[in-house]
């Protein structure tokens, strides 16, 4: 059993309260009536949810990578939806700490971190998402600013957020002609497309950002030019860690509901817990979720640690572990019966939320090609 | 301005709450422990005046058991600077009046300007306690307050009576206790409860406390029982007269008011 140190059990603690009294009570709601409850993230600002490992100075919680795949697997079992915003949230929170200048951290992390203004990362588009090299979105250098044009796709929070934080190309074709810059809501010519409709992920909008002869200061630019594919791809890691970390909270529910469900619910004459099928099945739920946990936390520690092998590790987890979650998800489901499939049981919310993480922050597909190069690469 | 919140730790409000038989007291270990509701949102009314006003010093005061350093650090955690804790196995089972003379010692020479405290507790509901309190330090008591102003010099706020809301105000120092009208407290952040584990609590003994508290308690618990099962109510079939059998029955247990005699 891995075990927390004292502080870590604190914060999981703050957490649970947080994610059982002002997430859980509302999320088959907020599902059902696709509302992005924006105060509610005010809230988890206070609580130190805006900036987890961003440094304290501009507000941040000072954290590490370990605490926050912790933090993130209990929040998701008060609420995936709200959770997985916060990672991504948290993702871009975390680029402006770590490649901003400090005039760029003193002016845009303090807002961010206590989500009075919540922030939206935009690499992907409606021609390239997993082969994210390939984007299109260009930024023209005039003068002391940079003209943004082209469309952004699947951006969560768009239209709510106060900052964008948009991939675009100020060079050559290829990585290394990507740069990183941060666009505020508001700019002429920038604006959204409607909330899609979609399977899961209902309580926070997910929207086109439409970028038309966008003009930013340069002071805007993270970082250098052509930095932008690496600040993004840096930004993934912790993105994929804390994806990961949602996906198991929001199964390791679904599998507590389910235990619940099998000692109360009577067939045949006696309770479901009694039917040694169900037994296995709940036994190769709570193993499979405990060996992802157990490899999420070693990414974790190997991100915390700047280990060589932290990218690789980082895919691994989130592979394996959005993949164990969704089908102990899905399991869940079935064990409910009839019931699950009903959204007042929150079972097939979880279902429909979770397969989401296998597509998004680098599909698990390309996880496994970065696992996969890295031993080519790596081996002799 | 030096603030003194008045916290307990109680059984899980929402848990299922039992009495030892054997001492007819509170049963701790039954279920979760936490800090009295009430006792967060006095604490809220301590930090929020800290907020808008640099300088202000919040001090968690509580008695009980070991295991009430916990409540204390999820207080300190919120916010609240330090915490003073009386603790003394020869309190246990202390009533009221011993609990609110050792409270009153713990607090006098402390310097304090305000005591907030809730107006009762979840478990024992006693809800005298602050009274108490204030009587043996010889302070103005305002209890009850649904809202609580407070300047450097005064505090105030507004009680709901039976027949109306008194607004009601004392010099400090004074001590007040608060209904659920009042804020609910905020979570604590991540950094206040790193933070926590270095604030001071100091643990005071009777010893501690003085002489007069060697005294035994003005009452001690004879026997408890348990509470008996519930019975089967009473089942009203409709053969015609179930409405006015209805009424009859709950004007007799007095459930409604009785129909003006004619």
């Amino acid at each position: 059993m891995h075990t927390l140190t004292e502080d870590q059990a604190a914060i999981v603690d703050a957490v649970r309260s947080f994610a059982t009294s002002a997430l859980a009570p509302n999320a088959i709601e907020w599902d059902q009536t696709k509302h992005f409850p924006v105060d509610v993230l005010r809230d988890a600002g206070e609580l130190g949810l805006g900036g987890i490992y961003v440094r304290e100075d501009v507000g941040g919680s000072g954290l590490s990578r370990s605490d926050a795949v912790l933090i993130f697997e209990e929040l998701a079992k008060g609420d995936t939806t709200i959770a997985a915003y916060i990672s991504i949230h948290n993702m871009v929170v975390w680029m402006i700490d770590t490649f901003g200048t400090d005039e760029q951290r003193e002016r845009w992390v303090p807002g961010l971190a206590s989500m009075d203004e919540l922030s939206s990362y935009c690499l992907t588009e409606p021609g390239a998402g997993s082969d994210a090299a390939a984007i299109t979105t260009s930024a023209v250098r005039d003068g002391d600013e940079f003209v943004l044009n082209g469309v952004k796709q699947f951006i969560s929070g768009a239209g709510a957020s106060a900052i964008y934080i948009v991939m675009a190309r100020t060079g050559a074709a290829g990585p290394k002609g990507i740069s990183a810059i941060v666009v505020p809501a508001g700019t002429p010519g920038l604006s959204f497309g409607p909330n899609e409709r979609k399977m899961g992920w209902n309580a926070q909008p997910t929207r086109q950002v439409v970028l038309d002869r966008v003009r930013v200061p340069v002071g805007n630019l993270l970082g250098e030019e052509g930095d932008g594919f690496t600040i993004a791809m840096k930004g993934l890691n912790g993105g994929r860690l804390n994806v990961a970390a949602c996906s198991l909270g929001g199964a390791q529910w679904a599998l507590d509901q389910s235990i619940a469900y099998l000692r109360q619910r009577r067939a045949f004459g006696q309770p479901l817990a009694a039917q040694q099928s169900l037994v296995f099945a709940i036994a190769d739920m709570e193993t499979e979720l405990q060996a992802a946990r157990a490899l999420l936390r070693v990414a974790a520690q190997s991100l915390d640690d700047g280990d060589a092998d932290a990218v690789a590790l980082c895919a691994m987890a989130k592979r394996f572990t959005t993949d164990v979650a969704f089908t102990v998800a899905n399991s869940a489901l079935q064990l409910h019966g009839g019931y699950g499939y009903l959204a007042d049981y929150g079972i097939e919310k979880v279902v429909r939320d979770l397969r989401v993480h296998q597509i998004l922050e680098g599909s698990n597909e390309i996880m496994r090609l970065i696992v996969g190069r890295s031993l080519l690469e790596d081996s002799p | 301005m030096k603030i003194m919140v008045l916290v307990k730790q109680v059984p899980d409000t929402w848990g299922e709450r039992t009495l030892d038989l054997t001492t007819g007291w509170v049963d701790r270990a039954a279920t979760d422990r936490v800090i009295d509701e009430i006792g967060e949102r006095a604490l809220e009314v301590a930090l929020s005046r800290r907020d808008a006003n640099k300088g202000t010093e919040v001090v968690v005061v509580t008695m009980g058991p070991a295991e009430c350093t916990a409540a204390l650090r999820k207080a300190l955690s919120m916010g609240a600077d330090s915490a003073i804790h009386v603790l003394d196995d020869a309190l246990a089972g202390a009533d009221l009046g011993r609990t609110a003379r050792a409270i009153a010692a713990a607090v006098s020479g402390t310097g304090f300007d305000l005591i907030v405290a809730g107006n009762e507790s979840t478990d024992g509901r006693g809800g005298v306690l602050p009274a108490m309190v204030a009587e043996l330090l010889r302070l103005p008591h305002l209890g009850s307050l649904d809202s609580v102003e407070l300047t450097d010099s005064t505090v105030g706020g507004l009680r709901s009576t039976e027949h109306g809301t008194a607004t009601v105000h004392a010099a400090l120092p004074a001590i007040v206790s608060i209904t659920e009208s009042l804020p609910e407290a905020r979570f604590p952040s991540f950094k206040g409860i790193l933070t926590a584990k270095k604030k001071p609590i100091s643990q005071l003994s009777l010893a501690d406390l003085g002489s007069t508290f060697a005294q035994t308690p003005g009452t001690v618990i004879r026997q408890a029982t348990a509470k008996p099962p519930r019975t089967a109510g009473t089942i009203t079939v409709d053969s015609g007269t179930a409405a006015a059998e209805l009424a009859e029955f709950l004007i007799a247990a007095r459930l409604v008011p009785s129909p003006p005699t004619r």
